[in-house]
């Protein structure tokens, strides 16, 4: 008894420590500055999805008539790591940006799907997104080791323009023939051999025997991608790049470079915008209506179950905050329609309880004692509460599966609930029935134990066979 | 036994049911939404008294976009819809409408992308119902006498089409009345209508599965009937849970969910009720169909 009793604390203790972590890590993202850097509880806000906060979805047809087969899934990463490049560039926070296979149950067609929270200037996201991308040589400003200036952001981070240490020259990645993967003979370390056709290797000849002994920055989007220091004149065309980067990293380079323009062309075919304030409106009815739901549903509990009925609430709060911190550490991007599903799972969560407590009643009125009658109602119950969770499971699996964003977003939600929820109905509220360790019958055992008008007593029915 | 002993009459009235809502929709049709025919939505707000639909109209006419549709939407808005139209004519619009105007959402969908919203809603329908059949007679495989496993996946189905048939009969009765339109969610509601209703009858089922293998009652008919007894007040009580838990969504969630949530509580209550008064009496009658033929 003395450990059950113990398992039911440290499950408490657990759950409240749980709650303490949504709250702690929800206040401290709300009360960041808007360019403060995220760091320790702040690091775990919620995910809002983008009707909730707000942002553009663009989805992209790529038109690869013209690419070989084979070919077809380098191509599409290769466009993915263009847009996200250029996504990046543009300062989105949590950009999303995903290659969509034409698979069996789509129309034959390869898509590209950029969310963009936050961003609500479709047109200049369009714009940003459509651009190609700038491979350019620089070479060293001829005031580069003179001082520059240095500003401090309010964060305490020093900012140092990097750009202006730069002239841009006539080589750009126009004249780029290919960009190779090698690995270096002795140390191993990978290498990145870009290849200049005729036009290009004449000028990257002319730069490197201007700049021997300096530095050539290669810069990508305008920003510098590598710095190496020319140590003489290179003919042929021929340039590395070697840097302290990975493998993964150089091969993503090469990829990059070599995709300088988009590898495939692509057209919009679907947009959508969601206004921050309509996001707002959502997200806060979203929470109101969680919140009544939740409440009314303790209420229902206590009032119909009594005693079981308070337990179950318990049970019920446990399961919310392991849905919360389940949102929160996956993280699971919440969309109205997630929240819809959390909602819903919250009155499904009760159903194994409710099961189980009719279950229980059952067994009391057959004449059994207060222990008996939970272990029997817990284990008749299961068989049921098992079946009836699997159909649901079958539905939101199959709808994760198929979704668009906007039901992958409901179906994960619903899914993890029901998971979750006939885990806590099974575990929490029998180690806490058993906590109670309630052995007497008597009137009093049976009102608590019984629901609606009728008590728990053997005379209320027909006694069932054991 | 109430339930047994009137059978007939509980099948007649789904049977009722079901006409009427199929009559729902072929009266007043279910209007399918850019979601799935591809096309442009426009919502906008104005900060101060919005202006005439009329004006509306008119302002947009010139930019020859070609057929619009304008609805008041809100206290102040408008939600405008044309054919799928590019960033450039969007623009265009918000420029003809002048200054006062918020854009509260806009929504593009190229017809292809309507196509397989179309495509996938099917499959995954499909899907969804073999993966229910298969599920119980699995876990009903064995409990073949006296009706066979099979049986009890097909009625749970029956049950279902019933269940999904009358929540698109309320949701064309409620798009004649208030112009929603079929969406994106109609879909996952419909599908997660299925899974729900199911789990109830699913608990029916078990209960009767259960008695059938105690083996205290007589006939089947008296199994079922007493099985009804035992789990009615149940399943009545986990339903009205997710019920309390839909309304507080249809009264105080998001606009965006709302049909949503409506359809789902008209989901569960006729789920609830079919896995009651349906699909047990037509487990007892498909029962007296195979003695009769034998």
């Amino acid at each position: 008894m003395a450990k059950t009793r113990i398992t039911a604390l440290l499950i408490l203790l657990l759950g409240i420590g749980l709650g303490f972590i949504v709250y702690k890590t929800e206040i401290s993202h709300r009360n960041l500055a808007p360019d403060a850097k995220v760091t320790g509880w702040a690091k775990y806000p919620f995910k809002l999805g983008l009707d909730l906060s707000g942002g553009t979805h663009l989805v992209y047809k790529a038109d690869v008539s013209l690419i070989d087969s084979t070919e077809l899934g380098n191509s599409m990463d290769a466009l993915r790591d263009v847009i996200e490049r250029r996504v990046n560039v543009f300062g989105v926070s949590e950009p999303i940006v995903q290659v969509q296979n034409s698979g069996f149950s789509s129309v034959g067609e390869e898509r590209l799907i950029v969310d963009l929270p936050g961003v609500t200037d479709v047109a200049k996201a369009i714009e940003m997104i459509g651009q190609t991308p700038m491979l350019d040589f620089r070479t060293e400003n001829s005031n580069k080791d003179q001082p520059q200036e240095v500003t401090v952001g309010p964060d305490g981070q020093v900012k140092l323009d990097m750009y202006a240490q730069y002239v841009k020259t006539d080589l750009t990645g126009r004249y780029l023939d290919k960009a190779i993967l090698n690995f270096d003979q002795t140390t191993g370390e990978p290498i990145v051999s870009l290849q200049f056709d005729t036009e290009g290797a004449a000028l990257f000849e002319k730069i490197t025997s201007e700049n021997v002994g300096k530095q050539v920055a290669i810069f990508l989007d305008g920003q510098p991608i590598s710095i190496p220091t020319v140590n003489e004149a290179i003919s042929g065309g021929q340039a590395q790049i070697s840097g302290d980067f990975t493998a993964d990293e150089a091969k993503t380079l090469v990829g990059r470079l070599n995709s300088g323009a988009l590898p495939v062309p692509i057209s919009l075919i679907s947009t959508q915008t969601i206004g921050p304030s309509l996001g707002e409106q959502a997200t806060t009815a979203g929470v109101k209506a969680a919140l009544i739901g939740f409440l009314a549903i303790a209420l229902f509990l206590i009032i119909w179950y009594r005693l079981p009925g308070m337990i179950a609430v318990v049970a019920l709060t446990m399961y919310v905050v392991i849905m919360l911190t389940v949102f929160k550490m996956v993280p699971v991007t919440l969309t109205a329609a997630g929240i819809a599903g959390f909602i819903i799972s919250i009155g499904i969560a009760v159903d194994a309880n409710v099961l189980i407590f009719e279950r229980i009643k059952e067994e009391l009125r057959g004449g059994d004692g207060v222990g008996d009658s939970i272990h029997h109602g817990f284990k008749r119950a299961w068989l049921s509460v098992r079946d009836s969770n699997i159909s649901s499971m079958i539905t939101a699996i199959i709808l994760f599966w198929f979704g668009t964003p906007l039901i992958k977003g409901f179906a994960l939600v619903f899914l993890i609930g029901v998971i979750v929820s006939m885990i806590s109905a099974i575990s929490i509220t029998r180690l806490f029935l058993y906590t109670l360790n309630i052995k007497k019958r008597n009137k009093f055992t049976s009102f608590l134990f019984g629901s609606g008008f009728s008590n728990a007593s053997n005379t209320a029915a027909p006694a069932v066979q054991k | 036994m109430f339930i047994i002993k009137y059978k007939k009459i509980f099948v007649a009235i789904s049977a009722i049911l079901v006409s009427l809502s199929i009559a729902s929709i072929l009266v007043f049709g279910l209007n399918f939404g850019i979601d799935f025919k591809g096309g442009s939505l426009l919502e906008v707000e104005y900060t101060n008294i919005r202006p005439e639909q009329k004006v509306i109209e008119d302002i947009i006419k010139p930019l020859s976009i070609g057929e619009i549709r304008v609805q008041p939407m809100g206290e102040n808005g408008y939600s405008i819809k044309t054919r799928d139209i590019t960033e450039g004519e969007r623009g265009s619009i918000m420029q003809a409408l002048g200054g006062e105007v918020i854009e509260k959402s806009f929504t593009s969908i190229g017809p292809s992308v309507g196509a397989e919203l179309v495509r996938k809603s099917i499959i995954s329908f499909i899907l969804v119902v073999l993966g229910i059949i298969f599920w119980i007679a699995y876990s009903f495989r064995k409990v073949s006498k006296p009706v066979s496993s099979w049986k009890y996946g097909f009625i749970a189905i029956a049950s279902l089409i019933h269940d999904v048939t009358i929540s698109a009969g309320v949701f064309a009765f409620l798009g004649f009345l208030t112009g929603v339109e079929v969406d994106t969610l109609f879909v996952v509601a419909i599908l997660t209508i299925l899974g729900l209703s199911v789990s109830d009858t699913i608990v029916v089922f078990d209960r009767i599965r259960e008695n059938i293998r105690i083996g205290h009652f007589k006939t089947f008919e008296e199994t079922v009937g007493r099985s009804i007894n035992q789990v009615y007040t149940r399943s009545i009580a986990t339903s009205s849970t997710v019920i309390i838990a839909l309304l507080a969504l249809v009264f105080f969630g998001p606009t965006s969910t709302k049909m949503f949530a409506i359809m789902l509580t008209a989901g569960m209550f006729f789920g609830t009720y079919s896995s009651i008064f349906l699909a047990s009496p037509l487990l007892v009658i498909t029962n007296n169909l195979q003695k009769k033929t034998k």
